[in-house]
């Protein structure tokens, strides 16, 4: 019974579902084969239970003189006990009463729980807590011991077992309901009906309840299993059931004892004991998978791939119709091109879901399965980026990830996370590589950093986080720094010094920056070249300087548009682009941004504009003629 | 911006210490109490249970006298919390020996049966889990997956006694290959140790599994991938430890479970422990016994949750701030 409750705490509470998806519930757990299997398992356990002391009540009663305790038999499939009777009908007549203490135990146990669990919540205050602590303490013994204390209270025999068992599942129960009551506490409707005056007893009941229904439903499910195996386990103990009556546990325990002259008439009803908690548990797990699978939208598969007018290349990055796929030909990143010389620091701009950081990702070869990169080239340092050896990426490529919280191993000190770059890839001792880690983090100036260097990430800051993870990427010999919204997770000042930071490491190492931003700004500041994104494409690369003056793109001037400064008018509403960008597998024929753009036409929303030089250094994707394109930079709403 | 609060971890030792160490010696009073109650709980007079309907009242009275069940039960209390202070359970009423004495016999069977069940379902659970979540990371390998989940679903749901049972009826009954009962040479461990740790093994290797899955998942995993450390540093050296928290915090209580499996085990096995103890003296209706044999396996329960929590703290700083 324990090991349920573990298995139960390890998935967390069922979600809760909207009245209009329980039918759907249903029908999901009747099609899935788990599902549909223990349902038909539990059916035919019910008919069981009703009809077989019907049918084979007299035959499992007949005593036999001249058949005792035999082996099984054509004529008795399990044998007989002691008193010749035939122990494969005393099996299925046993149905019933197992089957009903199980159930009996269930519901007084789950009703029992229910009125502890909810109980916290229209008690007084100081009640609420005593009831608390004493459902936490009862939560941390195993469900058996329980049931020991309780059958020793309230004495063995049937009624005794029903009792111990229920209130061994009680505390489990309550517990259950007190977190599910709490995450429902927090919803809106709850609130409202708080504000309105609704009493407390009439919220837990009205509200409260009907919202966690479906998940104690489906635990009451999985409890009848554990009060089925528990109520066998007390009966084969000799505590349980007493003679005369019998259920499998108390044919179990007497099999056992002959189970040397013959293991049959133990393995019979310890199978039945097995199948009938398989088919409770299995219906339950089933259930509780079905009610937290919502139904997933179907996706489109988007057009056919499309060349891309190669440049010179020969930097030292080079990317070339770069795609990421995943399966069901959803393509996030769709023939990305572009190039990061030696000393050069490039900006990447668009919306989330613009597919900047799984090209971030795909350039430094960290797409996993099931994400498939292709790419005509795709070179880091004059070598095939997938023919580049871990040693040198791990030196020559410095990653920076957008959120410094959650980027360092919580439960290795920093130093140490910075030293194993050295030692795995450099060879160097475990004592020269942590010197060297406090000499990285001095130069991105960490103060204290021979004492920083023996702390956890969660005793740093956000900022010093960040530094410390540029420092890492300062162990090797970076050639080039991928910065995937580095400052995205720090406030303004700190933002600033990472910037700082990043374009020090240009400017002394000559190591090309990729710079990753939703930020224009931020990009505008520090970047030689803007690539703008959208939908997983570049839809404009221009130097920075003319990002304010000469950008083409209607999506790239939008974003500009978007940016308040000094000049904006303070008591207009803030500019937004209208609509959303489209999600990977929406994304149809024609631009993608013609839904969103105020100068689309007919063409615009049949066929994809190509990525075409329109200056030296100035590329841009749009149908629209130069003219036009020119009059919305300059008369645009800005 | 967060400004680092804790300098050395060493600030959030002491409280959690504390809370900890308040939180054990609480659950441990109510246990006490709670076994000192039941005798008290059971409807009727538990001597005139325990000696049957047709002792002479005086014998009875006498019993309840000497039990001290005559007295009111404030000085009742009292008694046997400082009773327990000097090692005193009460005496058996049917053997008339110490229960203390009973339970020093009989424990060390039991210990050992659970502790080594425990390292096997560690010893295999961990290194499955781990494999499994390896190879079926990222949607891989779809039907090693299913025939895992499928079988550790199984393996889980069966009882251990009932494991026991066709444990025995296999390898002692058919194949003769280990002994059915008692616990006198070495290869009798083997059965009851298997019945115990195959069901928490394989629910553990599901949580390993599930739970580095997870933590794969994590940013700091890619972090690792983009130092290009191998592949065997990233799982065991970063994805691992921090997989120890939950697999440890679910680990504890299968413990706690597989201590009270011990129950019904031994009494498959005529193991000489405290499980087969505890319940001939239910049978017996020897209350004190009970009540002792009760008090050690809550307390045992109680100490390796603190165990596991003491560990968690010393593998993972983060847990020593987590409320309780």
């Amino acid at each position: 019974m324990g090991r349920r409750g573990v298995l139960r705490a390890a998935a967390g509470p069922a979600p809760v579902a909207t009245p209009r998806d329980r039918t759907g519930v249903v029908r999901t757990v009747l099609r899935s084969p788990v599902g549909a299997t223990s349902a038909v398992l539990l059916c035919l356990l019910v008919a069981l239970a009703v009809f077989a002391p019907l049918l084979w009540g007299d035959r499992a009663a007949a005593i036999d003189t001249d058949a005792l305790q035999q082996g099984p038999s054509p004529a008795h499939l399990l044998g007989t006990d002691q008193l010749g009777r035939d122990i494969f009908f005393r099996v299925l007549v046993a149905t019933r009463l197992t089957i009903g203490l199980a159930l009996l135990a269930t519901v007084i146990g789950v009703a029992a729980g229910l009125v502890l669990g909810s109980a916290p919540s229209v008690l007084p205050r100081w009640a609420g807590r005593v009831v608390t602590s004493a459902v936490n303490i009862a939560v941390a013994f195993p469900g058996l011991l329980l049931a020991l204390f309780f059958a020793v209270i309230f004495g063995t025999g049937t009624i005794g077992a029903v009792l111990a068992i229920a209130f061994a599942i009680t505390p489990s129960f309550a517990r259950l309901t007190q977190t599910l009551t709490a995450s429902v506490a927090g919803r809106d409707f709850i609130a409202a009906a708080r504000v309105c005056g609704v009493g407390r007893f009439r919220l837990l009941t009205r509200h409260v309840l009907p919202n966690i229904a479906e998940p104690l439903v489906i635990n009451s499910t999985l409890a009848a299993g554990s009060a089925l195996t528990a109520f066998a386990g007390l009966s084969f103990l000799g505590i349980g059931v007493q003679a005369p009556s019998y259920d499998w546990g108390r044919l179990l325990g007497e099999g056992l004892n002959r189970i040397y002259l013959s293991p049959a008439p133990a393995l019979g009803p310890a199978v039945a004991v097995v199948v009938a908690g398989l088919a409770f548990n299995l219906f339950g797990e089933a259930a509780a998978s079905a009610a937290g699978r919502r139904p997933q939208p179907v996706r489109r598969t988007p057009p056919a791939p499309e060349s891309i007018v190669d440049d010179s290349g020969g930097g030292l990055l080079t990317v070339r119709n770069l795609r990421v796929t995943f399966p069901g030909g959803i393509s996030p990143v769709r023939g990305v091109s572009f190039t990061v010389h030696e000393g050069e620091m490039i900006g990447v701009v668009g919306e989330s879901g613009s597919g900047k950081s799984l090209t971030a990702l795909a350039v430094s070869r960290l797409v996993e399965h099931p994400g498939e990169v292709t790419a005509d080239r795709l070179e880091f340092d004059g070598r095939p980026l997938a023919a580049t050896p871990d040693r040198e990426l791990g030196t020559k490529l410095a990653m920076v990830f957008q959120d410094p919280m959650t980027s360092f191993n919580p439960t290795r000190r920093i130093g140490r996370q910075l030293a194993e770059v050295s030692e795995v890839h450099q060879g160097m001792s475990r004592r020269d590589a942590l010197a060297k880690a406090v000499d990285r983090l001095r130069a991105v100036r960490i103060p204290e950093p021979e004492r920083r260097a023996g702390q956890y990430p969660h005793e740093f800051s956000g900022g010093m986080r960040q530094r410390a993870m540029i420092a890492m990427g300062l162990m090797g010999e970076p050639r080039l720094v991928i910065a995937d919204e580095p400052t995205t997770a720090l406030d303004v000042t700190v933002q600033r010094e990472v910037l700082r930071l990043l374009a020090r490491i240009r400017a002394e190492r000559t190591a090309g920056v990729l710079l990753i931003s939703h930020d224009i700004t931020v990009v505008a500041q520090t970047c030689d070249r803007v690539l703008v994104m959208y939908a997983g494409r570049i839809v404009e690369e221009l130097p920075t300087a003319e990002l304010f003056t000469a950008a083409r793109h209607p999506y790239t001037t939008a974003l500009l548009a978007a940016v308040p400064d000094l000049d904006t008018d303070r008591d207009a509403p803030l500019a937004v682009i209208p609509g959303r960008p489209p999600e990977p597998g929406e994304i149809g024929p024609g631009c993608p941004f013609a839904p969103r753009c105020p100068l689309a036409g007919d063409r615009c929303r049949t066929e994809e504009p190509e990525l075409t030089a329109m200056a030296d250094g100035h590329r841009v994707a749009c149908w629209r003629s130069e003219s036009e394109l020119t009059l919305a930079a300059t008369g645009g709403p800005r | 911006m967060t400004t680092a609060v804790r300098v050395r971890g060493g600030g959030t030792w002491l409280p959690f210490a504390r809370r900890r160490a308040v939180r054990f010696l609480t659950s441990l009073w109510v246990l006490v109490t709670a076994a000192f109650l039941m005798i008290h709980l059971i409807p009727g007079d538990p001597v005139r249970e325990s000696l049957g309907l047709s002792a002479p009242p005086e014998v009875v009275a006498a019993r309840r006298a000497a039990l001290g069940l005559e007295d009111p039960l404030p000085v009742q209390y009292w008694h046997y919390l400082t009773g327990l202070f000097r090692g005193e359970l009460g005496t058996s009423l049917i053997s008339g020996t110490p229960v203390a004495d009973l339970i020093g016999d009989r424990l060390p069977a039991t210990a050992q049966l659970a502790v080594l069940a425990f390292l096997v379902v560690v010893v295999v659970a961990v290194p499955v889990g781990v494999l499994m979540a390896v190879l079926t990371k990222g949607g891989r390998r779809r039907g090693a997956e299913l025939a895992f989940t499928s079988t550790s679903v199984v393996l889980a749901a069966i009882p251990e006694f009932l494991l026991a049972v066709g444990l025995v009826g296999l390898f002692a009954v058919q194949l003769g290959a280990f002994p059915v009962a008692g616990n006198d040479a070495a290869g009798s461990w083997v059965l009851p140790v298997l019945a115990l740790a195959i069901g928490p093994a394989a629910v553990l290797g599901r949580i390993v599994r599930v739970e580095l899955l997870a933590v794969l998942g994590n940013d700091f995993v890619r972090t690792a991938r983009a130092k290009r450390l191998p592949a065997r540093l990233v799982y065991l050296r970063h994805a691992l430890p921090n997989a120890v928290t939950a697999t440890l915090t679910l680990g504890g209580m299968l413990l706690g479970a597989l201590v009270a499996g011990t129950v019904l085990v031994e009494n498959v096995f005529a193991w000489p422990g405290l499980g087969s103890t505890i319940v001939g003296s239910i049978q017996q209706k020897d209350y004190p016994a009970v009540q002792g044999i009760v008090l050690v396996y809550g307390a045992g329960v109680l100490l390796v949750n603190l165990v596991v929590d003491v560990v968690l703290a010393l593998l993972d700083p983060r847990s020593t701030i987590r409320e309780a």
